[in-house]
């Protein structure tokens, strides 16, 4: 800081003392300066006349347009239009020639004519801001709620609070942003980059690929962002197969639309794998089934994290959908200079929306996942203050759990929701482990949306772990949008 | 990665050897609402496949954006919309996983309907308060004859830059249903003419394109503000309002609740009439037989609706 503001003065000095010593040539400068100047003046003025003009101008044409157009729409038009576009030659290669261009014919009042204008950017830009308060039985509700856009503490937690930044960069090109900010337990902000990344919108044989920092395909809740959750937090088996931020890194995938009859997409990702986002893979900021962590280098290929997904889906009825996935996830992982983690994830998500539905209700969904970790854990010696050292042998660790929600949108505007959680896992030799022990939850919500823009939620879990015990928690959760709204996916 | 090298080559045997589609010569053309539909079957005819997106009955704005979707946008030559952010909601979803340029924006295959109408209600400020309110204006103008002539010349156009070898069937196409549409105007008129000037309540702000063609007038909504259900505030202020101004319909979309409208009709004396907005492939199988069955059942209603005092 002293050398900036030393450096600076210095300049500031040498400034000043050039403008003291101007010699007479530059006072003749100055004075040439002051005619551009005042040249330039005048040409300002003219410009704003004309401006003013050219608005007058304007005004007159919308005036005219509008009185056309209430003539167009008036009296039944009684020719077809005159030539908007001829038949054209066979010679001329028909699905590639640019639309009739209406501008440039005189325009005649059976045309249609351009109203829609303005109202949308380059951009979408929206801010959504979660706010959860509530209170648990447990004083540390870190131990219960291990995500990062999970209620923090008893009492208030801003989780949630996010700029969305979307559009077309070009005809080849979409681009997304999403910045997050949260207070964490010291009300201290943090920012994320949480994703950014293009995606393709003109390659050839229905692929398509995206490049940048995102979620990776793996499931349907991994990808989707916490305002669009159905419960206040995330599944407990999310938490334990891919940690508090849930399975995102900088990487590239590309998705392939299958020509079949029915809608059948598969999907391949190779992400970087390393990090806190990459939890159950090179994760070294964690110390995860009782190894302290490695520093591993990308050494191969091999070494990236690679997730293969797989969806269909069939319309059952006409009021009936059905989408199943299967997904992969693999990369190795930091507690052995050779081992390495494979996750694996099955996805059902049914809907039932009637075909007189009213602003989306009445509908019922039922959606699950069951996800299965395989852990090679390398050899590790494990020492604690005041206990015995233990020496942990290279061991491969089995992990799975599954999570089930059904939601009922009963009447408009609201929606009841159930969800059961249960995490197991098979007996490591380092135990008792609190990533790894028996955890089950329930919890039922009701969720009020005043419009799509806002919403208040109600939620009580009840927790059992076999390492924590039992608790209770009511939260409640209050979400508002500003901004454009991005349509969800199915 | 023997794992991933396995699921992929697995998955991609299923997929080769799922049945490929015949390649049909026909225009395959996508629209999001079965009253799009119906405009592209008129001037298309047997040369294109005409398939909806939206069911015919339920609310438009919200559809869900069903993965079967995708599919049929990634096959689609012309994908007809309406515009004026009808679709907002789950349409942007389905273009961005569809990969397909021939419909893309901007494209001759993109069809915005709202294009060349006079949208009505185009508010001076966007401010949510108010309610959902459409940035570019109402998008319900279908129901208005003229506006769907002008909608079947924008399809028109459309089909012809795509598919040029069948533009003269194209023009015959709309200038059938153009002829159409004035012939049965003037029976339309006719027939409402005795009523020119009646004052109707609407749940939402569906009809207004339609009353205004026809010279009746809308002066309410059970809808407090666009797209808020209706309150007990806003009804004990309108239901005075109502009688005062002699209102003898309310008119609603098939895939309304009842207990509202019916509310304000035992508390008015006026009709609850239930107007389908879309063909429906069946008492309405195409759109002219839409105008002509809703007017029916207006009239019908009306005549049969005791004048209120």
């Amino acid at each position: 800081m002293g050398k900036v503001s030393r450096r600076v003065g210095m300049a500031i000095a040498v400034l000043a003392l050039g403008v003291a010593g101007l010699p007479r040539g530059v006072r003749a400068q100055s004075e040439e300066l002051r005619r551009e100047l005042e040249a330039m003046r005048k040409q300002l003025k003219q410009m704003q006349e004309q401006l003013e003009k050219q608005a007058e101008i304007n005004q007159k044409q919308e005036e005219l347009i509008r009185k056309l157009t209430a003539q167009t729409t008036a009296p039944p038009a009684p020719a077809p239009a005159p030539a908007a576009a001829p038949p054209s030659p066979p010679s001329q290669p028909a699905p590639s020639a640019p639309a009739p261009e209406k501008p440039r014919e005189p325009w005649s009042p059976t045309q249609p004519i351009t109203i829609l204008s303005g109202a949308r950017g380059y951009l979408n830009l929206s801010f959504d801001a979660l706010m959860d308060f509530g209170w648990s039985t447990t004083p540390d509700v870190t131990t219960i709620e291990r995500g990062d856009h999970d209620p923090l503490q008893r009492g208030f937690t801003l989780p949630n609070e996010e700029i969305f930044l979307d559009g077309a960069v070009d005809p080849y090109f979409k681009g997304v942003a999403d910045l997050v900010f949260k207070l964490d337990e010291n009300n201290e902000t943090e920012v994320e980059l949480e994703e950014v990344y293009l995606t393709t919108t003109a390659l050839p044989w229905n692929l398509q690929a995206k490049g940048g920092q995102f979620f990776t395909e793996f499931g349907r809740i991994n990808q989707q962002h916490p305002h669009a959750w159905d419960f206040v937090d995330q599944p407990l088996v999310i938490g334990r197969m891919f940690g508090p931020e849930g399975l995102r890194n900088p990487g590239a995938r590309l998705s392939w639309l299958a020509p079949t009859p029915f809608y059948s997409e598969a999907f391949l990702t190779v992400q970087n794998s390393h990090g806190g986002t990459a939890f159950s893979f090179r994760n070294a900021d964690e110390e995860l089934f009782g190894r302290p962590p490695l520093e591993r280098r990308v050494r191969n290929p091999g070494d990236l994290l690679y997730a293969p997904r797989y969806a269909a889906s069939f319309d059952l009825t006409d009021s009936q959908t059905v989408v199943a996935g299967l997904s992969g996830a693999f990369a190795p992982n930091a507690s052995g200079p050779n081992t390495r983690t494979q996750i694996y994830g099955g996805d059902l998500y049914w809907k039932w929306k009637p075909p007189w539905q009213a602003g989306g209700f009445p509908f019922a969904s039922w959606q699950t996942e069951a996800l299965g970790r395989r852990y090679e854990a390398g050899a590790a010696t494990l020492e604690r203050p005041g206990l015995p050292t233990v020496a942990l042998p290279r061991e491969t660790l089995f992990d799975w759990g599954v999570y089930s929600q059904v939601l009922y949108g009963f009447t408009q505007r609201w929606v009841a929701g159930l969800r059961g959680d249960w995490v197991s896992g098979d007996r490591g030799a380092f135990s008792p482990d609190e990533n790894r022990a028996d955890r089950f939850r329930v919890s039922p919500n009701l969720t009020f949306f005043p419009t799509e823009f806002s919403k208040l939620r109600l939620q009580y879990n009840y927790d059992h772990g076999q390492l924590l015990g039992d608790d209770s928690s009511v939260w409640m959760q209050v979400e508002f949008l500003l901004g454009t709204h991005a349509a969800h996916k199915f | 990665m023997a794992t991933i090298r396995r699921l992929l080559s697995t998955s991609l045997v299923i997929l080769l050897t799922a049945p490929a589609l015949g390649a049909a010569d026909k225009l395959k053309v996508v629209a999001t609402t079965a009253d799009l539909a119906a405009v592209a079957r008129a001037v298309g005819g047997d040369d294109i496949d005409v398939t909806a997106l939206a069911r015919p009955m339920e609310d438009p704005h919200f559809v869900d954006a069903k993965p079967s979707f995708i599919r049929v946008v990634n096959q689609a030559d012309v994908l007809i919309e309406g515009g004026a952010a009808l679709e907002a909601g789950w349409l942007p979803p389905i273009l961005d996983s569809a990969r397909n340029p021939r419909i893309s924006a901007g494209s001759p295959g993109r069809v915005v309907a709202a294009q060349g109408i006079r949208l009505l209600e185009v508010p001076t400020q966007l401010d949510r308060s108010m309610g959902d309110v459409h940035p570019q204006g109402n998008p319900h103008f279908m129901l208005d004859p003229v506006a769907a002539k002008t909608v079947a010349q924008t399809i028109q156009t459309a089909f012809c830059a795509v598919d040029g070898a069948r533009c003269p069937d194209y023009e015959v196409g709309l200038r059938r249903f153009r002829d159409a549409v004035d012939a049965k105007l003037a029976t339309w008129q006719a027939a409402l003419a005795p009523l020119k000037g009646t004052k109707v309540v609407t749940y939402h702000k569906d009809f207004d394109y339609f009353f205004e063609r026809f010279g009746m007038e809308v002066v309410g909504t059970l809808e407090p503000k666009p797209g808020i259900p209706p309150s007990p505030t806003h009804l004990t202020e309108l239901i005075p309002r109502m009688r005062a101004e002699h209102v003898r319909l309310i008119v609603i979309e098939p895939f309304r609740e009842r207990n509202n409208p019916d509310f304000v009709a035992e508390n008015t004396g006026a009709r609850v009439l239930v107007l389908p907005a879309m063909p429906d492939g069946k008492d309405a199988p195409d759109y002219l037989s839409l105008i002509d069955s809703d007017i029916r059942r207006l009239v019908d209603t009306l005549r049969a609706a005791p004048a209120t005092s």
